[in-house]
């Protein structure tokens, strides 16, 4: 079911934790909410599963407003980054849990709890307590017991922070298969863009209470829409310039600079992946300092002619990289760039 | 020559510990032996004896009732609400462990006793409270007031309020969620709160003598008796009944031990 929330604001005292944020999540959407730790994302999922109040604005769940109604009524399945799970019952009992308080006999229920133990991968462990099972089982669990009373959407609180780097990988990738075979729509809270971007088919970015963009990954990876949103979703290099005849300059570099009047001061941010550094005999607009294969790929680290520092990044077996080494002279070429107005 | 620092420590402590706590003990047990095991468990036989024993069981098991009842929702509304005058309140709920108890009867008696506030209502319904069965009560409950509340209110910090957020978005009521959630995850602490209290209750000497009397076969306790017997020197009486006490009070130690012993679900 299809989430809106409007004008949504919550205050700590002086603090606004959440500062008038409105977004739509279509129904069936997988969608992140992604931005720093401590900057209301969290505070936003809570408010829409009711349990925070807000102290403005509106929720809706599938057209109906939901603010007045308490979070045990807003059929709603949460899942909290600890899992949250009754230590003192079976996995079986945790996910019957929602079945039982509703009432549902006891034959469904353990119809139910089969249907949701294979869903999750773990057919037959229904007797184990949760200290026996590993973390990404524990919060396969969670989720399963969310699921179990269908809810009518699904809200995840940081879900893959507990667990250590090679099972979060795992995780969100299931995540992802599971989301395509169910459609539920889900919305769910992290702080690594890694992934947003690599399980979300919308992120919105949440700073200090605030919304600053959403948008498909790519989009928000190639558009970012402020000087935030463009440092938070990656390494990035970042001059301060001044607009002339629709053109600014870094050191010798010239780049194109649209939607942005004359004599303006601007931002300039550049990724290290936009970049193009390539070996030149002649005098070049660089120095190369350093060279630094990283994995897959190379990073050269170079200093502009007119002292700016530089950071491009390219695959390991780009033509590129061709005769580059460190104290080398080179030529740029800028292929994306984006400059954002400087306050006054 | 080194000086053996550890074993020094290790006989000081256990030295201590045996001077204060098994020498006394081992003392009661070797009079209670002396005067006769068949004499003493004649005298604890007597009526007033028997009486007192009883006596001192059903206020402990009130004051396990009302205060660990009490106790579980004070350590809620403390814990888990926020509201103007919380912090000295949650001072004041330990004031009955810092308090002399002999103060407390005193206070207790200006209320209820003679020339009291309550005096002239409590007449006028006839309802006796000092040297009288409700007075004993009101001593046993303030005395123990704080164990339940402590132990509890711990554990509710500890286990936070994500379980049972839990529970109210899977669609359960506050009833279900309490039931179902919150008492799950603190029953340990809740029943060590309830042996502490039980303990507190029949060792309770001073609140008890000043607000019940210590009337033998009315309002005499257990420890009353002992006092009592010591002071008409009917020493057999005294020491079985004493050990009577030192007993119940180390069974109920094992509980508590047994209860405090890590399980495997956690």
């Amino acid at each position: 079911m299809a989430i809106r929330i409007d004008k949504l604001t919550k205050r700590f005292g002086d603090f606004a934790a959440v500062d008038n944020v409105s977004f739509e999540i279509a129904d069936g959407e997988l969608v992140a909410l992604l931005g720093p730790s401590g900057g209301g994302k969290s505070t936003i999922l809570r408010i829409i599963a009711g349990l925070e109040d807000s102290d403005g604005g509106t929720v809706e769940l599938g057209g109906e407003r939901v603010d007045h109604l308490h979070a045990r009524a807003r059929q709603v399945g949460f899942v909290f980054q600890h899992y949250a799970l009754f230590k003192h019952m079976t996995v079986g009992e945790n996910i019957a849990f929602g079945l039982k308080v509703q009432g549902v006999e006891r034959p469904e229920q353990r119809r139910r709890v089969e249907e949701l133990l294979g869903l999750v991968g773990l057919k037959g462990l229904d007797g184990r307590f949760p200290h026996q099972l590993s973390g990404g089982q524990r919060q396969r669990v969670a989720l399963a017991r969310a699921l179990a009373p269908q809810p009518r959407v699904l809200l995840l609180d940081e879900p893959f922070g507990a667990v250590d780097a090679k099972v979060r990988e795992e995780l969100r990738r299931w995540l992802r298969r599971l989301h395509d075979e169910l459609h539920a729509t889900t919305l769910f809270v992290t702080h690594d863009q890694e992934e947003a971007f690599s399980v979300a088919d919308r992120v919105v970015i949440i700073n200090k209470g605030r919304l600053e963009q959403q948008g498909p990954p790519l989009e928000i990876l190639d558009e970012p829409a402020t000087e935030f949103v463009a440092r938070f979703v990656g390494e990035v290099n970042v001059y301060d310039t001044v607009v002339r005849d629709g053109r600014v300059t870094v050191g010798p570099l010239e780049v194109p600079v649209h939607h942005h009047p004359d004599k303006a001061a601007v931002r300039l941010v550049i990724r290290p992946y936009d970049i193009k550094l390539f070996r030149v005999e002649d005098q070049g607009m660089a120095t190369a300092d350093r060279v630094l294969p990283i994995g897959d790929r190379v990073r050269i680290e170079a200093t502009l002619h007119g002292g700016q520092p530089i950071v491009a990044q390219f695959p390991r077996r780009s033509s590129l990289l061709r005769g580059v080494e460190a104290g080398c002279r080179l030529g740029v070429e800028i292929t994306h760039s984006r400059a954002y107005l400087l306050p006054s | 020559m080194r000086i053996p620092w550890r074993l020094l420590l290790f006989v000081s402590v256990i030295g201590y510990l045996a001077a204060l706590v098994l020498v006394p003990i081992g003392a009661i047990v070797i009079r209670v032996v002396d005067a006769g095991v068949g004499t003493v468990l004649g005298e604890l036989a007597r009526p007033d004896a028997v009486h007192a024993m009883a006596l001192t069981a059903i206020l402990a098991t009130i004051a396990v009732v009302i205060n660990g009842l009490f106790g579980i929702v004070a350590a809620l509304v403390l814990v888990r609400q926020r509201f103007w005058g919380r912090r000295l309140l949650d001072t004041l709920v330990d004031l009955p462990l810092t308090v002399s108890p002999v103060m407390t009867g005193l206070a207790f008696l200006l209320i209820f006793g003679r020339a009291g506030w309550l005096e002239w209502p409590l007449e006028t319904v006839g309802w006796k409270v000092t040297f009288a069965f409700p007075g004993l009560v009101i001593a046993t409950l303030f005395v123990t007031l704080p164990f339940t509340l402590r132990e509890v209110a711990g554990v509710l910090v500890e286990v936070g309020t994500t379980d049972e957020e839990a529970a109210v978005t899977l669609g359960a009521s506050a009833w279900q969620t309490f039931w179902n959630v919150t008492l799950p995850n603190i029953k340990h602490g809740l029943a060590c709160g309830v042996t502490l209290t039980l303990a507190r209750a029949l060792g309770e000497f001073g609140a008890v003598l000043i607000l019940g009397g210590a009337i033998s076969g009315k309002t005499q306790t257990a420890t009353t008796f002992i006092y009592a017997a010591t002071e008409e020197r009917k020493e057999g009486a005294a020491f079985g009944m004493a050990l009577v006490l030192a007993l119940v009070s180390m069974a109920v130690l094992g509980l508590l031990e047994w209860l405090k012993a890590p399980r495997k679900e956690e």
